[in-house]
């Protein structure tokens, strides 16, 4: 690993989700050598663990191919997978940045066969689906994983599953010598592109995310949609059982003092279209509910919210919900006062789906003293930020539309950085 | 209605969300409120009441002065705190409910039959009367606020608790004929009447 190049004309892209693939990309395609880390095993971010996208309803893995494709097609890029940034340190033009490379414990060799997978015995919780389910201690994240290579858990180092693993692999790729990493390297740019986490449902007690089994989060939800997912892309209750009257809780930790403070801005879109979800498996057979303080729909996606209206079997209830108690069959009651009319309600619901925001991941204390990190932890637009640049859902809480051109407008700030430093430009 | 009432219409007009901004309590907390209606969802006062606190901001806003101040609804307050918790706003909803209850007893308009303004009348008859709390005349006082026929039955309810009390000296039977009363009596009475001065140019600035 020690042979990474990189310069003060390098521009180092922190996250690879959609955001930070569009500004390497980007920038790459103007000529800019960059530097792209991933701290997961592969990159693609939280759009690989959507069923589909609004406001089109199309797969990601459609806008992830695309990106992939010129990833593969740039030579000006360098991508390290398992990666994390310890320090970053000096100015505009010249930062040095301390890296950590995990060991994968699997190299260049692989040709994802999935021998090694089939070898193992031990099983670990599998973060593509929320810990929802297990997969094997040798394991490809997920089919739209890039690189296409497998990683072996940690956890089963020093044991004889991982013997197995490297006696199952015909090509030599299992390497189980592989150590931790650390290297030093000088970039003249960076752009943050960290993205997002899922606030966690079990904070908001009301809720009871953690004592009910039928209170779920969005993220969950998407994850029941894929046919390889934890519930073979079937809609179901913790008994597997089929839902028919599933309730959305919006700002569900959101607009919220007492949690995160900002709209989150896509929970209202993605509780509307999972309700098309509910729809396309479901039909007449299920109805969705929708309680809201307001629904944010902007501009030219409230068509289709307006589509959806026009469902019958969907309705909204505008009201914040209070709390919620557990009711019979392993049903919850929600209750509340709703706003049009101050009614009181306790309505029974058998799934609940919580739409949780997104959070968040730009970390405190690595970034140089000066950086620009607004209270709701996204990095501002700012002078003293130099030559580091947020992108992304690290700017803001955006959909992937937004958070692409969120993404562009950083890599064209982080050109002009690296063409000062080359000396043609200013 | 008082003279402060009319001089409060006449300075705020039709708008009832200034002079609650400007005389109330933490009045000035009113416009954060963005109607979620998490505080009147976790209000353990359920359907006891006219207007859950979500209503009475709403009302503020739409200028219903009289509905508000003259509700019963802030009175029923039991200072719970859950609103105060759960308010994704950080509202002060309960000390704006004090607030909203005193400021409409300060303009006559509180319910007179409410249970709890009756006992603050008598909570405060009390206090200007001997310059501190008389426990045994308040609750005879609370007992027989609904008659005589119904005081006795609440009496004899609360009998019990009194016998109990007055065997572990928590309450003297006496203190009811008479009772004892603060030291400098005159001394409270001077610094009341000084609050009702204040009280009184307060209404005249405004009466003008
Ligand atoms: C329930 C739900 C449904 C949604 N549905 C839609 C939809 O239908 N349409 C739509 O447009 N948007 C949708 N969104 C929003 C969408 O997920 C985001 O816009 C998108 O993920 C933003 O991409 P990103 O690259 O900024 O962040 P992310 O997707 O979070 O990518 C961040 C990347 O950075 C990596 N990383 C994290 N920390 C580090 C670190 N310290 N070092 C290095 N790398 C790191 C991560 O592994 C990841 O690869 C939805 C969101 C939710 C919550
Ligand atoms: S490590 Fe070897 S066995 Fe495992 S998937 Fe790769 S090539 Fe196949
Ligand atoms: S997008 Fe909708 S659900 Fe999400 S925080 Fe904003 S208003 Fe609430
Ligand atoms: S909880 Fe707060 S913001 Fe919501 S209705 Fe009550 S006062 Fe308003
Ligand atoms: S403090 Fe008062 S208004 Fe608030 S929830 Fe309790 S009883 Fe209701």
């Amino acid at each position: 690993m020690s042979e990474v190049v990189a310069t003060n004309e390098t521009i180092m892209v922190v996250g690879g989700g959609i955001s930070g693939l569009t500004a390497a990309l980007e920038a790459a395609e103007c000529g800019k050598q960059v530097l792209l880390i991933e701290k997961a095993p592969t990159v693609g971010g939280r759009v690989g663990q959507l069923y589909k996208y609004f406001p089109k309803l199309c797969f990601p893995t459609c806008g992830l191919e695309i990106q992939y494709r010129r990833l593969k097609a740039n030579k000006n890029i360098r991508l390290m997978t398992m990666t994390e940034v310890a320090g970053i340190s000096g100015e505009a033009g010249n930062y040095s940045v301390d890296l950590k490379v995990a060991p994968r414990y699997v190299n260049e060799n692989c040709t994802a066969c999935g021998d090694c997978a089939n070898a193992v015995e031990a099983e670990v919780d599998d973060a593509h689906n929320y810990n929802m389910k297990k997969t094997k201690a040798a394991y490809l994240p997920h089919n739209m994983a890039y690189p296409q290579r497998y990683v072996i858990d940690p956890s089963i180092i020093g044991t004889a599953d991982a013997d197995k693993a490297k006696a199952a692999c015909k090509v030599g790729a299992v390497d189980l010598e592989m150590q931790e990493e650390n290297l030093s390297v000088t970039v003249g740019s960076v752009i943050w592109a960290t993205g997002w986490k899922p606030y966690d449902a079990a904070k908001i007690q009301p809720y009871g995310y953690d004592r009910y089994d039928n209170v779920i989060t969005n993220v969950e939800f998407e994850r029941m949609m894929d046919p390889k997912g934890p519930t073979g892309g079937k809609i179901q209750r913790a008994d597997g059982t089929t839902p028919k009257n599933i309730a959305f809780i919006q700002c569900a930790g959101s607009r919220d003092r007492n949690h995160l403070k900002h709209c989150s801005r896509i929970c209202c879109m993605a509780s509307l279209k999972q309700t098309t979800y509910v729809a396309e498996q479901l039909g007449d057979e299920c109805k969705s509910t929708i309680y809201y303080i307001d629904i944010r729909a902007i501009d030219r996606i409230d068509d289709f919210h307006q589509r959806v209206k026009q469902d019958p079997n969907v309705s909204f209830v505008k009201s914040k919900v209070a709390n919620i108690v557990g009711g019979s069959d392993g049903n919850v009651v929600l209750r509340g006062v709703d706003t049009e009319g101050y009614n009181r309600y306790a309505n029974e619901h058998d799934l609940v789906v919580l739409a949780t925001g997104m959070q968040s991941t730009v970390p405190t204390g690595i970034f140089p003293e000066g950086t620009v990190i607004n209270e709701h932890g996204f990095i501002d637009l700012d002078e003293s930020n130099g030559g580091i640049f947020g992108a992304g859902c690290s700017s803001d809480a955006l959909d992937v539309n937004r958070a692409a051109q969120n993404a562009t407008a950083a890599a064209l700030r982080a050109i002009q950085v690296v063409n000062q430093v080359a000396g043609t430009e200013g | 209605m008082s003279e402060m009432n009319q001089a409060m219409i006449e300075k705020y007009r039709s708008n009832f969300l200034q002079e609650v901004e400007a005389n109330v309590e933490e009045g000035h907390w009113v416009k954060m409120c963005m109607q979620c209606g998490v505080c009147s969802g976790s209000c353990p006062m359920e359907n006891n009441w006219d207007h859950p606190p979500q209503e009475l901001f709403m009302m503020i806003r739409a200028n219903k002065r009289d509905e508000v101040l003259s509700s019963s609804s802030m009175w029923m307050c039991t200072s719970c705190y859950n609103c105060i918790a759960r308010c994704p706003r950080g509202l002060p909803i309960t000390h704006i409910m004090h607030g909203l209850a005193s400021y409409g007893k300060r303009m006559g308009l509180a319910p007179k039959e409410q249970p709890t303004v009756k006992f603050g009348d008598i909570f405060w008859k009390s206090i200007v009367e001997n310059g501190r709390v008389n426990e045994l005349k308040i609750g005879v006082g609370l007992y027989f606020m609904n008659g005589f026929v119904q005081g006795i039955k609440n009496a004899l309810a609360g009998k019990e608790l009194g016998l109990a009390m007055m065997k572990t000296k928590r309450m003297n039977p006496m203190e009811y004929f008479g009772g004892h009363k603060c030291k400098d009596r005159s001394g409270i009475a001077k610094m009341l009447a000084k609050a009702a001065e204040f009280e009184a140019e307060h209404v005249a600035k405004f009466g003008k």
